[in-house]
């Protein structure tokens, strides 16, 4: 029991995450079950577990896109995994095959829990807060695929009103930092400039460069 | 529906490899303190981006709709430090309300 005590804050916390992640993944199980039929967007949850990309690899497709279209745009739009990545790796110690699977459990709201304001990385609370996410993941995925008719259309329920709002409830947690208020109007006022010019997905990338205010009046 | 699979598995493999490449080139070591300092500011930078472009864009449009309403609910519920279940489920019953009587 005690080897799990380092992970019950996470674990905690991935409650409430789960539970969140769980009512989106029942609005992508309705939204792709049209498209994919039952099984492959059941498939995709659990071998993409990404709500950004599944959504708006999704899209493409509905609207006509080939598959090459849709990888693109869903890899450009999981392309904020990348700083994601290295901020976790300086938590994370072992073999390169351990690390590379333990970097895997960096999900939005595990990392914007686990990393800390000077910068430094918990990896205990983010595979903790990740572990209930992903069946709940899946789960939402199978509850939407099978129930999607008897939901009706995921937008008259206000579920595409979810995302923004979980992603402002973690934002709110990050604001005590003195340059964080500035830094998150940066970054939010680049990915609305940069959002008519660019693909889906760059713009949130580029608004990581906001980040670049920490090397500056820091000490 | 041979789109769909290759869209599935091509997808699979490259959001691993993303979350892959930054734990395999730095794994464990110390970096600059600088990186740092830029890191602590990663989260509230990425988190108003996907705040915005999640509510105010469709594709490559900028647009306000229903979810514009469900934000406002959701800042109202952080404002009075509701839980983040509590915040979601008020800005999904904001924006169905906005959409039902628009």
């Amino acid at each position: 029991m005690t080897r799990l005590a380092p992970y019950r804050p996470g674990l905690k916390a991935g409650v409430g995450f789960g539970l969140a992640a769980f009512v989106v993944g029942i609005s992508f199980g309705v939204l792709a079950e049209p498209l994919m039929g039952p099984v492959a967007p059941i498939v995709m949850s659990v071998v993409v577990f990404s709500g950004s990309a599944q959504f708006g690899s999704t899209a493409v497709l509905v609207a006509g896109g080939d598959a090459a279209t849709a990888i693109a745009t869903g890899t450009m739009l999981n392309a904020r995994f990348l700083p994601m990545g290295v901020a976790a790796a300086t938590a994370l110690h072992g073999s390169p095959l351990r690390r590379a699977l333990e970097g895997q459990a960096v999900v939005d709201a595990s990392w914007a829990l686990a990393v800390r304001h000077d910068g430094g990385f918990d990896r205990e609370l983010l595979l903790g807060a990740t572990i209930p996410q992903y069946p709940a993941w899946v789960a939402g995925t199978v509850i939407g695929v099978l129930g999607g008719g008897a939901l009706g259309d995921p937008a008259a329920l206000g579920l595409d009103a979810i995302f923004p709002a979980f992603f402002l409830g973690l934002l709110a947690a990050e604001l005590e930092r003195p340059q964080a208020k500035a830094v998150a109007l940066l970054g939010g006022a680049i990915a609305l400039s940069l959002t008519p010019v660019l693909p889906p997905g760059l713009p949130v990338l580029l608004a990581s460069a906001a980040a670049l205010l920490g090397l500056r009046g820091e000490r | 529906m041979t789109e769909v699979w290759i869209t599935i598995a091509g997808l699979a493999v490259a959001s691993a490899a993303l979350k892959a490449v930054g734990p395999l080139a730095v794994g464990g070591r110390e970096l600059p303190g600088a990186v740092y300092s830029m890191i602590g500011l990663l989260a509230p930078a990425l988190l108003a981006a996907l705040v915005l472009t999640q509510t105010f864009t469709h594709e490559q449009d900028l647009t306000v709709d229903p979810r514009a309403a469900g934000l406002g609910c959701a800042a109202a519920a952080v404002l009075l430090r509701a839980p983040l279940l509590v915040t979601v489920l008020v800005a999904a019953v904001g924006a169905a309300v906005t959409r039902a009587l628009t």
